[in-house]
């Protein structure tokens, strides 16, 4: 018979846990922290890991109820670690059990994820649960390891605060992200990635009507992509003011080139065949565009969209430490460094994280409807 | 019925009825990397209208090129080739030809409805016309009902059928069909070969149909041109007078068989004189 090991290693972890120490000592008393048998919370969480752990690995996962059952598992215990840090005391100072009880946890995760993540149903909602609850399940433990990793240790908080002072920050300042969101993204980036990535469309079809455009302007908007925003950022601040319409400039200077790349590339995509076809039915240069070229283009259009909705971000940012008015996702980061607010970087940073994510998946979403027809969503049908 | 009545050589036929393709001492020469390739050198033909002209010939021997030249898709190098009385580029912007290429070519991202109305579309025919005639076409080649399918959920055979139905969709002049059945199985072949013939009869098309399967050339033809290579020319004409109504059974007949033989003799004739 085949033992399962993660879920040995989480029953052998979690049986180790309990018996060694499960915090540090403190150094003014010199006695240790915390014992498990003062948190009977964290006792029925390690006992339920050695239980449950012993089960599966005698019993073996064998459906989704089981990966759910063991999901569960790790869930109380994590909640239970969290508790322990922060209501006694152990936060600076877990020992040796600590780490044993996350590993075993970790264990725990780790497999239920995978048994979710291998879940295959036919049924519609059910697939799409499971589809949805591995990303969150996995994203949900890295925010834990985090948390737990910086309060265990006592990481300070200058070098790394943990997720959930972040997270205080964030919904504690929600009108000036806000603001700063508007500002950033919705003036600035939004209209630097429409600018660009429209004109080098057109200049796109443009190269593509007049030839001698390709060999004098593709060489041309080489150099211009290859310039340093870092070096770009300020110039534009002083073209184009402190307002959003310089980080605006510098997001078409950062666009411009891999939108009008793609685009050339994929106005020749189409094959030969087709061409010839079109050729046939006498189909002049507007009709081919449209009917033929652009569709076949629409895969590598993407491809440049997905790319400059990064792109466009992280120009915003970056171009906002030269100058801008006293609000902006890029303002607010460079100043709060200075003034050691640092969780505030943070929230900063995860509004970014979380607007980049959000455009590159409407980028995606859009893209999925728009070339449902291409070879690489058409195999997802089961 | 005697075989003198069935096979005729075509210097012998009078030129009675209206030549839809007229082609004089053609030739085409490719100038490449590696000097000139002689494609297609002295051709002489008339298809005339409601003839089923099959090309047939070894790879290589300029059949894809000579269906090319008709469609204005090459240009010939030398001689005369008239379409309708006018130049190919002429009787292309007329929207002349329906051309059937080896490989459906399908547009993906159109269901196959809108693949065959796409050259409506681009003739600028109302709505309701280009849906009618979308409907008709894919009756003739037996796909009513998956209009709103994707060219990817159709089997090859389907798909090549529905790219005789974009040809057929705008009641071109002349079909020029190059090896459409190429990649099919022999059944679906036979299948479409007899549904390719009905339509024929019932349409009275004018067909150029490049193959590589003699027995397919002689069923479907009621003249057959044959080719040898290097350069690509002409070695035989064979008209048949099997009646527009043929069915496959027509392969057992001695008048068959004998057509057949003739047609591989003058194969393997290009071939040894080639070597
Ligand atoms: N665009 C081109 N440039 C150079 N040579 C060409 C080109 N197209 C065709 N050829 C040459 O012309 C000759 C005839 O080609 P063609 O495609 O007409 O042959 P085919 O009879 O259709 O052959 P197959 O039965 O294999 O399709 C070949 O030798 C080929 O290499
Ligand atoms: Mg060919």
């Amino acid at each position: 018979m085949k033992l399962d090991k993660f879920c040995l290693v989480g029953a052998i972890a979690a049986l180790l846990a309990l018996i060694f120490p499960l915090a540090g000592m403190d150094a003014d008393t010199g006695k240790q922290v915390a014992f498990v048998g003062d948190i009977p919370g964290l006792a029925i969480a390690m006992a339920l890991c050695v239980i449950a752990g012993a089960a599966f690995t005698w019993l073996g996962v064998r459906s989704i109820y089981s990966g759910i059952v063991i999901l569960a598992v790790g869930v109380f215990g994590c909640w239970q670690a969290i508790v322990t840090l922060y209501d006694y005391g152990v936060a600076g100072y877990a020992g040796t059990g600590f780490w044993l009880f996350i590993i075993s946890l970790w264990a725990f995760v780790w497999r239920g994820i995978d048994v979710v993540a291998n879940y295959r149903s036919l049924e519609k909602a059910k697939q799409q649960v499971a589809n949805i609850i591995v990303p969150v399940a996995f994203g949900m433990w890295l925010l834990f390891a985090w948390e737990v990793l910086v309060a265990g240790f006592g990481v300070p908080q200058v070098l790394l605060p943990p997720p959930s002072m972040i997270g205080v920050r964030f919904v504690t300042s929600t009108d000036m992200m806000a603001a700063d969101f508007y500002q950033t993204f919705v003036k600035a980036v939004l209209s630097g990635y429409v600018m660009g990535c429209g004109s080098a469309f057109i200049v796109a079809i443009a190269v593509d009507r007049v030839p001698f455009l390709k060999r004098g302007l593709l060489p041309l908007g080489n150099m211009v992509s290859a310039l340093p925003i870092i070096g770009v950022a300020p110039i534009m601040v002083m073209w184009f003011g402190f307002d959003w319409q310089s980080k605006a400039a510098v997001i078409v200077i950062m666009t411009f080139f891999p939108m009008l790349v793609n685009t050339v590339t994929g106005l020749n995509a189409a094959g030969k065949l087709e061409k010839d076809l079109m050729a046939t039915y006498a189909s002049g240069y507007w009709s081919t565009l449209f009917r033929l070229r652009l569709p076949a283009a629409m895969p590598f259009v993407f491809n440049a969209l997905k790319i400059n909705s990064t792109l466009a971000l992280i120009g915003a940012i970056v171009a906002e430490f030269f100058g801008t008015p006293i609000v902006g996702m890029g303002f607010r980061i460079s100043t709060e460094v200075g003034r050691m607010n640092i969780d505030m970087v943070w929230a900063e940073i995860a509004l970014a994280a979380l607007a980049g994510t959000a455009f590159y998946g409407a980028v995606a979403y859009i893209e999925r409807k728009a070339t449902s027809w291409h070879p690489s969503f058409r195999v997802r049908r089961h | 019925m005697t075989l003198k009545e069935v096979v005729n050589n075509v210097a012998e036929m009078p030129a009675s009825k209206n030549a839809v393709v007229d082609i004089k001492n053609l030739s085409l020469t490719f100038q490449t990397a590696d000097g000139p390739v002689y494609a297609l050198s002295e051709v002489d033909l008339t298809i005339d209208e409601g003839d089923f002209v099959s090309f047939i010939g070894p790879s290589g021997c300029g059949k894809t090129t000579l269906l090319r030249v008709i469609a204005d898709l090459e240009k010939a190098t030398g001689g005369d080739i008239s379409i309708n009385g006018v130049s190919p580029e002429q009787a292309r912007e007329n929207r002349a030809y329906g051309y059937v290429f080896q490989a459906p070519a399908l547009l993906p991202w159109r269901s196959i409805e809108r693949n065959v109305t796409l050259p409506l579309e681009i003739m600028e025919l109302s709505k309701e016309e280009r849906i009618k005639r979308a409907h008709d076409a894919l009756k003739l080649v037996e796909l009513n009902g998956f209009e709103k399918k994707f060219p990817w959920q159709l089997s090859g055979g389907m798909q090549q059928r529905a790219s005789i139905a974009r040809a057929l969709s705008f009641d071109a002049d002349l079909l020029l069909m190059d090896e459409p059945f190429g990649a099919l199985d022999e059944i679906v072949r036979d299948h479409l070969n007899e549904q390719l013939l009905k339509l024929w009869a019932r349409t009275n098309k004018t067909v150029a149909f490049v193959t590589h399967s003699i027995p397919e050339a002689v069923y479907l033809s009621s003249k057959i041109v044959v080719m040898s290579p290097r350069p690509g020319r002409i070695i035989d004409v064979i008209e048949t007078d099997f009646p527009k109504d043929r069915t496959l059974d027509i392969r057992e007949t001695p008048e068959f068989l004998e057509i057949a033989h003739r047609v591989r003799e003058g194969l393997r004739a290009g071939h040894s004189n080639d070597e």
